[in-house]
């Protein structure tokens, strides 16, 4: 697969008119990649009849200094250095006509601490290359000398942790519904119900910003109330996620100062603000000592589908830099899309301060996180309280498990589906410290429960046949004896 | 009312077998067992008063439940919680925290509300045993 290079040297490299982009020094099987460089891995599906190698080697041409024709003022830099190399190609794993291409980036190229510069490179221009029918981004090696050059995540999960005081299980919170239509008033009564019955959290959903039916300080007021009450009606700490996203940076600062103001201890954003924006209020975060919520609106569209766009592990990746505290990372047994292997390998991406290679969770190459703060997942979408013991095999203590439904749609009304997720969560804690098989045990272990909590028996009586069991489309490729690994 | 902090409190308040299996789990972790007490349970009072040091050098579950005993016994009618303590890099913060002895009556708190400009309200939380000198709280 790994042909020579045939890179051309010296004036002919250089003659007027137009050149391969494999000669042109974008495809380089010797190059060992420095410790510095960025690395990228593209699933590279060429058009019909274009050689791969001349595809990977163009995908490293327009991700970084090449265009479509010969120009002699490269020769006004040093331009070996600055050309993306293409050095391993290899064939995806049953897939036939498809390619992983491996491509190392210097670290000049890149403007310290700035998603929106390493985006504009990495995935600018190229997506839409016409030799190539499709172009994924499946990973992303980020070199510790670049990542020492964000902020990262604004609290982290210890801190966010000691701020809450809350240890040793996963948080709880749900998803305000309906999700549009609600007056500021009957806003704020799902909340503190919500809270009162035992969740940690409360959350706006992406669409909640300021519409008729709810103006943003109308929501933000009342919902303070319900936290307060809720604070003194349990004597723990309680929060509710002000999404805070809005048209323009000034209309949301506006909204993150009033939050601010009222006390609340976290606010939300949503995907769709744009990284620039993300990265902004990272920032205003870590100044104001509040929590940030990222909602990953819209990544649905581009991380989805296998054979084009950019995969969610990268989209973790670049969060963790950006700088937001939790961000939706699936629940593999809720209703939206997420293998149980790929979800695992994004929940050690967002966690972990150094991650193995692990073809089997869909990660491809090491990565040192240099003790930059841990961001934690949320699993929201579907769940509910009869799948504690599998949510919690799956995704471990430090997550945010969100039952919107699974809490609002209780039988007995918002406080008795709150309690239900929590003693469900608690029992099964306990069951997981004292040593138990609770994957196994778990329906006896909720049952028992469910003896001392009439909630908790309703919630496993209504959705105990729910689940949602669907092909995923967006699974690891690998072969256990590895073509693939390093 | 029944405060609600710590990992386990909305399950009936455990008994001393399961305590002790808790307190194996933090040990099989390698975290240093804490007992702290307090008679203001304020959601934001950090700082409980330490029943001694964290206990880093006992490893067995029956010397922390003696020291848990012996606690109770001056402190009974207090809120004496339980904690694991993680030291190594990339945590070095509480991992584990339960309540493993209320007092008899729990009074909660009285949510103060101050009425501002406009429409703002500026709220705080009172414990009422707070209203009490600290010797004469939960007697």
């Amino acid at each position: 697969m790994n042909a020579p290079t045939g890179t051309v040297t010296g004036k002919d490299r250089y003659r007027s008119g137009v050149m391969e982009y494999k000669r042109m020094g974008y495809w380089e099987p010797d190059y060992v990649p420095k410790d510095t460089d960025v690395i990228a891995l593209f699933r590279v599906t060429p058009q019909d009849g274009v050689d791969p190698t001349e595809a990977a080697a163009a995908v490293a041409g327009e991700s970084s200094t090449a265009t479509w024709t010969v120009v002699w003022t490269d020769r006004l830099t040093a331009a070996e250095k600055y050309r993306a190399k293409c050095y391993r190609l290899d064939e995806v794993p049953n897939a036939p006509g498809v390619y992983f291409a491996y491509i190392a980036y210097d670290l000049d190229l890149f403007e310290p601490g700035s998603i929106a510069n390493l985006t504009a490179s990495i995935i600018g221009n190229v997506f839409g290359f016409k030799p190539l029918k499709a172009l994924r981004l499946e990973d992303m090696r980020l070199p510790v000398a670049y990542v020492k050059t964000f902020q990262g995540p604004a609290t982290g999960i210890v801190v966010e942790r000691e701020r809450l005081d809350k240890f040793g299980r996963p948080l709880l919170g749900a998803t305000v519904k309906p999700k549009l239509g609600l007056s500021g008033r009957n806003y704020g009564r799902v909340v503190y119900e919500a809270l009162k019955g035992g969740l940690d959290f409360t959350k706006d959903d992406e669409n909640i910003n300021s519409q008729p039916f709810m103006h943003w300080r109308d929501r933000f007021l009342y919902c303070m109330e319900a936290v307060n009450k809720a604070q003194a009606a349990s004597g723990e700490i309680k929060g509710t996620y002000l999404n805070v996203t809005a048209g323009t940076m000034e209309d949301m600062y506006e909204r993150a100062e009033f939050a601010k103001e009222l006390g609340s201890n976290i606010v939300m954003i949503d995907l769709v603000i744009g990284y620039t924006a993300i990265q902004s209020m990272a920032k205003w975060a870590r100044r104001n000592d509040m929590i940030l919520h990222l909602h990953r609106a819209g990544h649905g569209t581009y991380t989805r589908q296998k054979a084009h766009g950019v995969s969610f592990r990268v989209i973790a990746k670049w969060m963790r830099l950006a700088g937001v505290d939790h961000i939706h990372a699936g629940t593999v047994v809720g209703k939206l899309e997420g293998d149980p292997n790929t979800t695992r390998g994004y929940y050690d991406i967002c966690r972990e301060d150094h991650n193995p290679i692990d073809l089997e969770h869909g990660v491809f190459f090491e990565q040192h996180w240099a003790s930059l703060n841990k961001l934690m997942p949320v699993a929201s979408g579907g769940i509910h309280a009869g799948q504690m013991h599998q949510l919690l095999s799956l995704l471990g203590e430090d997550v945010v498990l969100q039952f919107g439904g699974g809490t609002i749609g209780h039988p007995l009304g918002i406080q008795a589906g709150a309690t239900a997720n929590r003693v469900a969560l608690e029992a099964m804690i306990m069951a997981r410290n004292e040593g138990r098989d609770y994957l196994h045990e778990g329906p006896e272990i909720l049952a028992k429960a469910a003896q001392t909590c009439t909630p908790l028996k309703h919630a496993l009586e209504i959705w105990k046949d729910v689940t949602f069991n669907y092909e995923s489309t967006d699974t690891p490729d690998f072969v256990p004896s590895a073509s693939v690994s390093m | 009312m029944r405060i609600t902090q710590g990992c386990f409190s909305f399950l009936p308040d455990l008994t001393d077998e399961q305590i002790t299996a808790q307190v194996q789990y933090c040990l099989d972790k390698g975290w240093a067992v804490n007992l702290e007490f307090t008679d203001d349970p304020h959601p934001r009072n950090t700082y409980w008063d330490m029943w001694g040091l964290p206990m880093f050098d006992i490893r067995d579950a029956a010397g922390i439940m003696m020291e848990l005993a012996e606690c109770r016994r001056v402190y009974g009618n207090r809120y004496i919680r339980l904690s694991g303590f993680d030291s190594s890099h990339g945590w070095e913060s509480v991992r584990i925290s339960f309540l493993v002895n209320r007092p008899k009556e729990e009074p909660g708190f009285r949510l103060n509300r101050q009425e501002g400009v406009g429409r703002r309200v500026t709220y705080s939380t009172h414990a009422y045993a707070a209203d009490l000198p600290e010797e004469q709280r939960y007697q």
